[in-house]
């Protein structure tokens, strides 16, 4: 599902030269599996992800996707797949606040394969939101926002799941169940789920897990 | 339903200064069209007004005067010529009908002119229009103290068939100088859109020997309406009059006498038209700067749109087509400026001039100009838009951790 080899990003140093955030050499996923990658702050692992979703570039190295090799393909192609192959769920989750909760996942929906908004609906009532469909996201609880994100996320059927610590903001009752809701409906869908965290209690839940810094051999990180 | 989405949930989140925005390009809308509607009605108008006459024939002076005195009734008459004149040029085999009018008396400023019953007898003020009263109503006895009102004048006036009134001398209303001659109105006249709707027609030999009138002018006329009997006879009559006397003017043709008014003019037209080209472009860069304005606030949303997938294209398009929906508004908005504008201008000049100009006669200007405002408006909206499609996603989401 998930086949990255030799990925280098870096940043220009303002000491002159450049910084290495991520040097990954060779790093897999295979479809339906969940794996849990354990870094600290400052790690680098946001960008890996980002690098994995194609929103920012990478200065060499391969990202595969399905069998597409993403780093190989034009902006306008890469974004297609983003939206159609995978789902981000971001630390902040990142709605669009002018946007109503339908909307949000609609919206998301409409890069890819196109909007449903009857599928959207049955998502957002599967994560308990079928009753908001029209409130805004600074209408709803930060537990509840989560769960739009995560809904947005899955909406397309996405091949690959990305979490960057995504119950970050939660407490600890409300991140097990957030948790627990991504990783179940990531297993219907049969989707992969790669989440970054730092937090050994979320980390703890997952059979598969790996520290971050074995995989990314950057100096600078 | 992706980009209306966005274009209505952007617009809806900037509401106040969609609103401001979309305002000032209907107020340059509206200020175009009417502006351009205006002087091109306007002069259509008045060099088509001959009221059914070729040329004018009046005392020595300005032709422009005496086309606007005896036509339009604007102005002061010139002066006046000997009745002998009238008779002389009514003689004339070029001449195919002269009419005779006399001025210097109003009602509550609205013109006396004393003329003959043939006026509204046999001369058609359009191609196969003639004068006809509204019912009940006839023409004044020329030896009579009667008087038959235009549309306008009788309606402002308040006056109907049976009405008396004392006349006010002079062309400009005073309570003080008032005739002690009573008239009875026996007619009003139909509505014909031309200064006549603004006269009250006397008989002329009641306005010639109206008590406080010179007596020793008492039978001189105003000026003298002429229909030729062909165009040459109107350059023939020009040499006779204009360059081999020296006493009277003949002014002719009379469209052209009018339409070197407005050339006269033409500067002030230009003002008004550069004054609302200004506003229309200062118009579509308050779209710039609007939107360019609100870029940093709705970065964040722009960068969440490109994770979720949107191309660059979509962005730029969306921010585009934003600008363009704001200028629509605006457009929409702009015909009902055009209207409250169009309608107070119209009102102004027939009031003054009984030249009536038709708010929604068909002009390319009514929908090129709003066009042209959508067009600029999204012209001002590249600028933001190419902003937001550089927009860097994942530095804009999050730091690098």
């Amino acid at each position: 599902m998930l086949a990255v080899s030799d990925l280098l990003k870096s940043y220009p140093s303002p000491e002159g030269g450049r910084v290495e955030i991520v040097r990954v050499s060779a790093f897999g996923l295979a479809a339906g599996a969940q794996l849990a990658l354990r870094g600290e702050s400052g790690s680098g692992k946001t960008t890996f992800l980002n690098l994995i979703a194609g929103i920012l570039a990478a200065d060499s190295g391969r990202v595969a996707i399905d069998g597409t090799e993403m780093t190989a393909l034009g902006e306008p192609r890469r974004d297609r797949l983003r939206a159609e192959k995978i789902g981000y769920i971001f630390q902040t989750f990142n709605l669009l606040q002018g946007y109503t909760v339908l909307e949000n996942v609609v919206l998301g929906m409409s890069f890819g394969p196109g909007a449903d908004r009857a599928h959207a609906r049955d998502l957002l009532g599967r994560v308990g939101l079928g009753h908001r469909l029209d409130h805004f996201p600074r209408q709803l609880s930060t537990g509840q926002q989560q769960r739009v994100a995560v809904a947005r996320a899955l909406a397309n059927r996405p091949k690959l799941v990305l979490a960057d610590e995504p119950t970050g903001n939660l407490d600890h009752k409300h991140a097990g169940e957030s948790l627990a809701l991504i990783r179940e409906v990531c297993r219907e869908n049969g989707a992969a789920l790669l989440l970054v965290s730092h937090d050994e209690g979320v980390l703890s839940q997952f059979e598969q897990r790996r520290d971050f810094a074995e995989i990314n051999a950057a100096k600078g990180a | 339903m992706t980009l209306p989405l966005i274009i209505y949930r952007s617009l809806r989140q900037h509401a106040l200064s969609t609103v401001i925005t979309a305002g000032s390009i209907a107020l340059a809308s509206g200020l175009l069209m009417c502006v351009w509607m205006v002087k091109t009605q306007s002069q259509a108008a008045f060099t088509q007004t001959t009221t059914g006459f070729d040329a004018v024939l009046g005392a020595r002076g300005s032709k422009l005067q005496l086309v606007l005195n005896a036509i339009f009734h604007l102005e002061a008459s010139p002066g006046n010529l000997p009745y002998a004149d009238y008779e002389m040029i009514k003689r004339h085999p070029a001449v195919k009908a002269a009419i005779p009018i006399a001025v210097g008396d109003n009602l509550r400023g609205y013109r006396l002119v004393g003329t003959l019953p043939e006026l509204f007898q046999t001369v058609e003020y359009a191609p196969g229009k003639k004068y006809t009263l509204e019912a009940g109503g006839k023409i004044f006895d020329p030896d009579a103290k009667e008087a038959v009102a235009g549309s306008f004048a009788a309606e402002r006036l308040g006056l109907k068939v049976g009405d008396t009134f004392h006349p006010f001398h002079g062309l400009v209303y005073d309570e003080k100088n008032q005739h002690a001659e009573t008239y009875t109105v026996t007619g009003v006249l139909k509505p014909t859109n031309t200064p006549v709707d603004r006269v009250i027609w006397i008989p002329l030999h009641g306005l010639q020997t109206m008590s406080g009138h010179d007596p020793r002018a008492a039978t001189d006329v105003s000026a003298v309406l002429l229909q030729l009997r062909a165009p040459t006879a109107g350059f023939m009559l020009d040499m006779l009059y204009n360059k081999q006397g020296n006493r009277l003017t003949l002014a002719y043709p009379v469209g052209a006498i009018i339409a070197e008014l407005f050339q006269k003019i033409s500067w002030f037209d230009q003002v008004l038209t550069l004054v609302a080209y200004l506003v229309a472009l200062v118009a579509a860069g308050s779209v710039l700067a609007s939107i360019y304005n609100s870029m940093s606030a709705r970065q964040r949303d722009l960068a969440i749109l490109r994770a979720l997938g949107a191309r660059r294209r979509t962005i730029f398009g969306a921010v585009v087509a934003e600008a363009a929906c704001i200028g629509a508004l605006g457009a929409v908005a702009g015909y009902a400026i055009y209207l409250a504008l169009f309608a107070g201008v119209a009102g102004i000049i027939r009031t003054q001039t009984g030249v009536v100009l038709e708010v929604f006669a068909p002009h390319p200007v009514l929908w090129i100009c709003p066009l042209a405002m959508i067009a600029l408006c999204a012209l001002g909206g590249v600028v933001p838009a190419f902003k937001a499609y550089r927009t860097p996603v994942a530095e804009t989401l999050a730091p690098v951790s």
